[in-house]
């Protein structure tokens, strides 16, 4: 480098955004480069994959049961002859649907909670009792009397798929947004009493600047460790949902109720459970990667590396 | 710090005497009922007598106070007569919690199961935090090297695939194919002698794996990710360059930071043991406190749910005051008071 | 193999199996597993098939019935009848012999004294006693003399083996259950938990929804029996892995209930280690079309009597043409296997009951299914593949609980419907809360917010005069009676009220017969109740296990004191 373009870089810099640095640097993190492009290449797929393999998932052909996979079904069928290739693609959609949205809601949720309790001493109390009370609270009771409440409702105003989508999405950012909030609390604590917060307060900093300027990037790691962890954990809940009676209706297959049910005919046919637990695990590896490169771009001791 | 303590166990009275309303109110709430599973042949009247007989015809503050005053007062003096020998009162008379579907006293119930969940899910949790910790700190030391791919790639399968999945899979290959493993856990087995300890430990082995990968899976994570976030710090730096060993550095100063978060974790999953692990606890028939829980929960069973789910609320705050306390102890920046 | 297949399933089976064997406890312990495990080992407490058949082989009714539904005499020397002298002539009571030396497991000899305990046991007001409907119409239950039990009704009743007949209502000690009447009932946990009986086994420990060990009685009536020396019945899990531990791994001898896809079984069964085995009883899975109209604009008049008639489900033609287009056959198949069968009728079962008038259903006629609606008016005139009259259009929402066999058939028949031009929303409601009766909850079976509803019932014992009331028109279910009620599907008809009425009175057993099968065919010609399959009861039974016979009709466990360990071949 020269003094040169030092010079330039310098007069130039004042016009790079934050962001356009973040993307920089994400660029340069491999496992989140090939994440984001794994991850966009099943989002593509499960949007316009049923548009190209024009199957009906919910077709049955009674004559080709449990065969394995052809031509004419490249997944196999199962049980009752409905292709698996059709049903993964269409799953995807709301395993994805799900699995990003229940998983941005607790994130929010409890970044929020996490955030609030931690910096400011007078919300800790309640809000730490606040979570206490949804991690005590038993999940199946509060979805049976969830559903009871507001499914007629929700059918009435948006129809059945839409209402149940917003009741699932619902039900799940509400019940896993406690361990994030506890986490990012326990970080705040300690990120608090540290010297640049302690300068940025001395200075007459307004704690929202003070919150989102210095506090919120210094605990990006855990939100994205347990933003990765819930996608995962969203697309398995729904799958437990649906096996219980309390998810979409059994004519709207996703993924974790595709594996679900092909747990029993794992040793028949094995292809029913490897494709969509391979379409899940793919999902929140590559939601892993990019959240390592995230973090990575934006953390600015590392950016610039 | 002890002021502290003291507070917040003052604090959690109220606490969990609002939990445990809620609680109530939500199982009351939920449209299940406790003659749901019985056959369709036993007529409805038959049905009305056995609700009746539960004590449903009585308003719910009526059942909320009795159940809170047999698990507050005639529970607790039960316990203490069995303990002591002693006899306080009446005690011939007094009303214990009772399960509906067992009509037996739940918290015998609850005696009966600890064991084997404690065994079992204890165990387990044991095993993926002495996985995790090291995983997740060579992982972050190390960041990006084929052992780190690897322990990602390997904690992210295991937390992905769920335990219905990854337990049958072991069922298959171990009990089915090579016969090697029972897939029933005897939950009658008392260890006596080095036969039977054995037998013990086979009968463990893959319940205690399958929840161990996914204990390990969500922790390792959350360790690396500590750990990546401290090994960037300044003090790291400042204590490298006065020449401490790298041992000291990483393992003293590091890690116990790091370790900061995942003590909440860790904290907030302990009393997930006692709730016990249900998925698993049904495919491998550990019939611990999990499947009590959901046998409840299916039943109706309000008694026997409600006073699990106090249990656990109570194991929850507790637990949560204890990270907190440990917090700090291990950060001495942090200050509640 | 196969032959000694047969041997072991044919009813030659007990008599080789008593040949076989002549020590009691011989033939070590033998490992039950059932995927629901029992809560309590009394049945009165509890109407579970898990624990009726639990506490069967303890404890003991007067007669059992048997694989084909005939009565057996167990505790009773003999089963009364008019030509005996067992039931009087104006068939207002019944009087029943013990054999002689009966001993409970203590040592204490049974009398006619715990009969009459059992029946007040169970018919104290405060008891919550589940098995009540079994003491239905007993004015009182006298012991003549030790031996002799007279049963009197309060009216003449043409089947007079209700109480204490079957296992879900055996006689219990009266010496243990004394202080357990009424109120008092649940506080016994001890006697709940190991009840002292009659039968081949005793309670050795009982773990609650966990496992069970039992051992053989002392004192059985049967020197030789049973062969076994103690019997681990172990709970929890889930169907196909139970399967699993009896016919791939062995480790159990028999397992209960095992409703799984017919194909996993099967590949289960290559291993060679066990075989499924089904017995058929009563129950149908059956489709009820509700005749109410469901609609929620209704608000609280929502499927009852006072909101209306449904606006084409009580039209028979759709109702024809729908179970037209099913078929039955395919859903065994998928769904069943050899535990099921197509049935066309409510009441399948007995023989002298199953009516073949409306056999026509087994092939499916999509063609004159269309037919049938074209030429009732109802055409597809927008061309968005669902028919509509008069502005009406032919689109159902039908629910079932949550199980994946139901949700298979759910799948198929919506797209026989939807080819006949009828659109269908599916809906899977938890079981717990289906079956619930909660009358606060809209999903229970019985408030029917639904256009259709999937389920399988069944009668206990063989006389369906009360199951065939279950369609009485004051039987609806509706607000005023908190929704209790059979009538599911809201069925009224003047004519079957008749019969019901019939039928109370008829002594004749071929004329009981020939008013049950009118009546079946009534509800079946009506099209609101569409039945799509006889429903088996299928257990996994070791290839080293002897002498079972399997049976829908009593506890499966029935005859647990015949049953031998096979000598390895």
């Amino acid at each position: 480098m020269t003094d040169l373009t030092l010079a330039e870089q310098a007069v130039e810099q004042p016009q790079r955004s934050l962001w356009t640095d973040v993307w920089l640097q994400f660029r340069h993190h491999k496992g989140a480069l090939a994440g984001s492009f794994i991850f966009a290449a099943i989002v593509l797929g499960v949007i316009f994959g049923p548009m190209l393999y024009t199957l009906d998932p919910q077709f049955i052909d009674t004559s080709a049961r449990n065969v394995g996979p052809s031509l004419a079904h490249p997944m196999g069928t199962d049980n009752i002859g409905r292709d698996i290739f059709a049903q993964v693609l269409q799953g995807g959609r709301i395993s994805l649907a799900v699995g990003i949205t229940a998983m941005l809601l607790s994130l929010v949720l409890g970044t929020f909670v996490g955030v609030l309790a931690g910096y400011f001493r007078r919300l800790d109390g309640p809000l730490m009792r606040l979570t206490d009370l949804f991690l005590a609270l038993p999940i199946l009771p509060l979805l049976l009397v969830i559903i009871m409440l507001f499914r007629e409702t929700l059918r009435a105003a948006f129809g059945p798929e839409t209402g149940i989508f917003l009741l699932i999405v619902f039900i799940i950012g509400i019940t896993s947004w406690m361990q994030t909030a506890r986490i990012v609390r326990g970080d705040v604590l300690a990120l608090k009493e540290r010297e640049f917060v302690l300068a940025a307060q001395s200075i007459g900093t307004p704690g929202r600047r003070i919150i989102t300027r210095h506090v919120l990037p210094n605990v990006l790691s855990p939100i994205m460790v347990s933003a990765t962890l819930g996608v995962a954990n969203a697309i398995i809940t729904e799958s437990a949902l649906s096996f219980l009676g309390l998810g979409f209706p059994s004519d709207f297959p996703t993924w974790g109720r595709l594996l679900f049910d092909g747990a029993n005919f794992m040793t028949l046919t094995p292809a029913r459970v490897i494709w969509p637990g391979l379409a899940i695990s793919l999902t929140v590896l590559s939601v892993n990667y990019i959240g390592d490169g995230l973090r990575d771009a934006l953390d600015p001791r590392i950016r610039g590396r | 710090m002890l002021n502290f303590t003291l507070r917040r166990l003052l604090m959690a009275i109220p606490t969990l005497i609002v939990i445990s309303f809620i609680i109530f109110a939500l199982l009351d709430l939920a449209p299940n009922d406790p003659t749901g599973d019985l056959p369709l042949t036993i007529p409805p009247e038959v049905r009305e007598q056995i609700r009746l007989s539960l004590g449903l015809g009585e308003p719910f503050h009526i059942r909320y106070l009795k159940w809170l005053q047999q698990f507050m007062v005639n529970e607790p003096l039960n316990l203490l007569e069995q303990w002591t020998g002693w006899s306080i009162g009446d005690s011939e008379n007094r009303l214990r919690i009772t399960s509906w579907a067992t009509r037996s006293p739940v918290v015998d119930l609850i005696a009966q199961r600890l064991p084997q969940t404690l065994w079992v899910v204890g165990m387990s949790y044991v095993v993926g935090i002495l996985i995790a910790i090291p995983i997740g700190v060579i992982s972050a030391y190390k960041q990006y090297s084929w052992f780190d791919q690897f322990g990602t790639f390997f904690s992210m399968i295991g937390f992905s695939v769920p335990t219905f999945f990854t337990g049958l899979v072991l069922i298959l290959v171990f009990s089915v194919n090579l016969g090697w493993l029972p897939m029933i856990y005897d939950t009658r087995l008392e260890v006596r002698d080095l036969g039977s300890f054995w037998a013990q430990v086979k009968q463990m082995i893959m319940p205690v794996t399958v929840l161990a990968l996914f204990n390990a899976a969500q922790l390792s994570r959350f360790m690396r990710a500590s750990m990546l976030d401290n090994l960037s710090q300044d003090y790291v730096r400042t204590a490298r360059a006065k020449g401490m060993k790298e041992r000291v550095v990483l393992l003293v100063h590091v890690l116990r930071n790091s370790l900061i978060p995942v003590v909440t974790v860790i904290a907030l999953g302990i009393p997930t043991i006692f709730s016990g692990a249900i998925i698993t606890e049904q495919i491998f028939r550990v019939n611990g406190l999990g499947q009590l829980l959901i046998i409840g929960i299916q039943g109706a069973d309000i008694p026997l749910v409600q006073t699990l789910t106090f249990i656990f609320a109570i194991l929850i705050v507790l637990f949560n005051l204890i990270a907190d306390v440990a917090y700090g102890i291990l950060d001495p920046r942090i200050r509640y008071d | 193999m196969r032959l000694r297949h047969i041997l072991t399933t044919a009813a030659a089976g007990a008599l080789i199996a008593s040949a076989a064997h002549a020590e009691r406890g011989e033939d070590g312990q033998l490992n039950i597993i059932y995927w629901q495990a029992p809560s309590t080992l009394n049945p009165y407490l509890s109407g579970g098939t898990k624990e009726v058949e639990a506490a069967s082989l303890v404890i003991e009714p007067l007669a059992r019935y048997d694989e084909n539904g005939d009565m057996v005499p167990f505790l009773a020397a003999e089963i009364p009848t008019q030509e005996n002298g067992g039931i009087s002539e104006d068939l207002t009571s019944i009087t029943w012999k013990l054999k002689p030396d009966l001993k409970w497991s203590d040592g204490t000899d049974v009398t006619a004294e715990d009969a009459v305990f059992t029946w007040e046991y169970c018919t104290h007001p405060e008891g919550g006693c589940a098995q009540a409907s079994y003491f239905d119409g007993v004015k009182s239950v006298e012991a003549v003399d030790p031996q002799t039990i007279k049963i009197t009704f309060d009216e003449p009743k043409p089947f007079p083996y209700t109480a204490l007949v079957g296992s879900e209502s055996p006689i219990i000690q009266k010496a243990q259950f004394q202080d357990c009447l009424g109120a008092r009932a649940p506080e016994c946990t001890e006697e709940n938990f190991g009840p002292i009986g009659t039968g081949p086994f005793t309670v050795a420990e009982f773990k609650p929804n966990d496992v069970i060990l039992f051992e053989a009685s002392e004192t059985y009536r049967e020197p030789d029996k049973p062969a076994f020396a103690s019997v681990l019945f172990k709970g929890g899990g889930d169907a196909a892995s139970a399967a699993r531990s009896v016919l791939e791994t062995g480790e159990f001898d028999y397992a209960w209930n095992l409703q799984v896809e017919p194909e996993v079984l099967t590949a289960m069964e290559a291993s060679g280690r066990g075989e499924v085995v089904s017995a058929f009883a009563t129950s149908v899975e059956r489709l009820h079309l509700n005749q109410t109209n469901p609609d929620p604009s209704l608000g609280d008049q929502r499927s009852t009597v006072e909101g209306g008639e449904h606006p084409f489900l009580t039209d028979r033609k759709v109702g024809q043409a729908l179970s037209m287009a099913i078929d039955r056959t395919v859903l065994v198949e998928t769904g069943y296997g050899a535990a099921g069968q197509p049935t066309c009728n409510v009441l399948p079962a007995p023989e002298l009951y199953a009516s073949t008038a409306n056999d026509g259903c087994l092939v499916q006629d999509m063609e004159g299914a269309k037919a049938l609606l074209e030429e009732a008016g109802w055409t597809d005139e927008d061309g968005d593949g669902v028919r509509e009259k008069d502005g009406q259009r032919l689109s159902v929402l039908y629910q079932t609980s949550t199980n994946s066999v139901r949700q298979g058939a759910q799948a198929l028949i919506k797209q026989w419907w939807n080819e006949l031009g009828v659109e269908v929303e599916l809906r899977n409601v938890d079981a717990n809360v289906f079956f619930g009766g909660d009358p606060s909850s809209p999903d229970t079976f019985q408030k029917f917010y639904a256009d259709i509803e999937m389920y399988t019932n069944n009668f206990a014992g063989v006389d369906p005069e009360a199951y065939m009331a279950d369609w009485a028109c004051d039987a609806i279910p509706g607000p005023s009676t908190q929704w209790q009620g059979t009538n599911i599907q809201r069925f009224c008809s003047e004519e079957y009220d008749a019969l019901i009425r019939a039928m109370a009175t008829e002594a004749d057993i071929e004329k009981r017969g020939e008013i049950a099968k009118a009546q079946n065919d009534l509800l079946m010609q009506s099209y609101s109740i569409i039945p799509l399959v006889w429903r088996g009861n299928p257990s996994a039974i070791s290839a080293t296990l002897q002498g079972v016979r399997m049976n829908d009709w009593d506890s499966e466990m029935w005859n647990i004191a015949d049953w031998t360990r096979a000598e390895p071949s």
